[in-house]
């Protein structure tokens, strides 16, 4: 405990009332499935995986981090035809690796977000492709230019979104 | 030792969470379908899509309403109706008249029509996946829908159902990867198959090298996936090459995918009446399922 104490003092640990954790994940999901009927472009955004590593790089605990990654990705799969565990493996992992590295980096400048968004975008990306291939003999292409706008367009969204997530902090 | 723990725990927890997913995935590739997750996601996510579905059409519907012309507005509404409704007739009085560019399919959808129930749903939403191509329907079990069972537009071809929930269905188009149907060239009457590729455009598969295929040319159901009924369109011919073994055909699908607000579902997997009684002019007794 007193372990824990002292590295939450030296790291700036956000905290967050968990109503507004869940509702925001749950809009983030509804949103993704409902806004490309109407925008056919929005399908290139993964508002999601914002929620996932915004949360992940703000709360700094990889416990939680995980698991909120693994609840959204599991709901993402819920809703998807694709097999449910494809998104919930690839977010619990975005989670863990969000939290791990927002306790050693200044998470809260508008250029480290979006630098940490793209990377953590194509970080997703590996990780589905991984287990498509492996798990599920169903191989797609690594890399293509649409990912790569996909990614540009998430992080830049992440600039501007981020600093509307972080009004949800607890106020110390 | 305690830095030590501190350390492990979470990745302790990550490697039991990544394990009993990647269990969940196997079971899956097994057994097939885990539908309670499924079940419980849907039963979470419906009401909200129906209820934005139904917030921006109010919203729209008011705007038009009364900022635009009201009469003109509505007129416009019955005259798309209408004109729908006239495109079927017109291409069934088309499959008559001309052999070359009839299209067959819609005499047998007119044949199909009068002994089979459509029913009309509106799309509410989409799959979360960037990766598949499905939407969401606002009728379910409880309104008579069923696994398999088409989905069409007057248009052409949309996809076909594969998930049913009590209120709503889930629809897997043909742009999918996994999505597909019988086809056959309108002039040649060559068979093939069509798939998705998860782009806009989909390939025809099986058509042989020396079989001459124009740009432009349209493109039917088969009937042979017992899915979709003869002769409906899918689409036209956008682009052929020629490859090892078979050419490679690009297909724009007949109906606007894109822009989906009500489809048909076909509410049953009877048999299609065949080509030999279309001639003789008698009808099959009705099968019952």
């Amino acid at each position: 405990m007193a372990l824990r104490a002292q590295f939450e003092q030296n790291i700036e640990v956000h905290k967050y009332a968990w109503p507004a954790v869940v509702g925001v994940a749950f809009l983030a999901v509804v949103v993704r499935a409902f806004v490309p009927k109407y925008f056919v472009h929005a399908e290139l955004l993964d508002l999601p995986l914002l929620v996932t590593l915004y949360f992940a790089l703000s709360r700094r605990n990889p416990a939680t981090g995980l698991l909120l990654g693994m609840s959204i990705g599991l709901l993402q799969d819920g809703v998807s035809h694709v097999p449910i565990g494809l998104y919930g493996i690839a977010k619990t992992v975005v989670g863990y690796a969000g939290s791990s590295i927002g306790g050693r980096l200044d998470v809260d400048h508008p250029i480290s977000r979006f630098f940490l968004t793209f990377c953590f975008f194509h970080l997703h990306q590996v990780t589905l492709e991984l287990i498509r291939r492996v798990l599920l003999a169903k191989p797609e292409v690594f890399f293509s230019v649409r990912l790569l706008e996909a990614s540009l367009l998430t992080a830049a969204v992440a600039v501007g979104l981020f600093p509307l997530l972080d009004k949800l902090r607890k106020r110390t | 030792m305690r830095v030590i723990q501190t350390v492990q725990r979470p990745l302790i927890l990550l490697a039991t969470v990544v394990l009993a997913q990647v269990l969940l995935l196997a079971v899956q590739i097994k057994r097939g379908e885990v539908r309670l997750i499924r079940i419980a996601a849907v039963w979470a996510m419906t009401p909200f899509q129906s209820a934005g579905t139904s917030l921006i059409d109010s919203v729209g519907r008011t705007w038009n309403n009364y900022v635009s012309l009201r009469e003109t507005r509505q007129e416009n509404e019955n005259l798309r109706r209408e004109l729908s409704q006239l495109r079927l007739r017109v291409a069934e009085l088309e499959s008559r008249a001309a052999e070359a560019h009839r299209l067959g399919a819609l005499l047998s959808f007119r044949d199909l029509n009068a002994t089979t129930p459509l029913l009309p749903a509106r799309v509410i939403g989409a799959g979360a996946a960037e990766t598949s191509r499905t939407m969401y329907i606002d009728r379910g079990e409880s309104d008579g829908v069923a696994k398999n069972m088409a989905v069409i537009t007057p248009e052409g071809v949309v996809g076909k159902v594969v998930e049913t929930f009590a209120r709503t269905s889930l629809i897997l188009l043909i742009t999918d990867k996994e999505g597909g149907a019988g086809a056959m060239l309108a002039n040649s009457r060559t068979q093939g198959v069509v798939r998705g590729t998860g782009e806009p455009l989909v390939e025809m598969r099986y058509v042989i090298n020396d079989q001459d295929v124009a740009a432009g040319e349209q493109v039917l159901t088969s009937g042979l996936d017992h899915i979709f009924p003869k002769d409906l369109p899918l689409g036209t011919v956008a682009s052929v090459e020629k490859g090892n073994p078979f050419k490679l055909i690009h297909v724009r699908p007949a109906a606007r995918l894109d822009r989906l607000e009500e489809v048909l579902v076909l509410l049953t997997h009877q048999e299609i009446p065949g080509k030999k009684e279309a001639d003789t002019g008698t009808k099959a007794p009705e099968k019952k399922p």
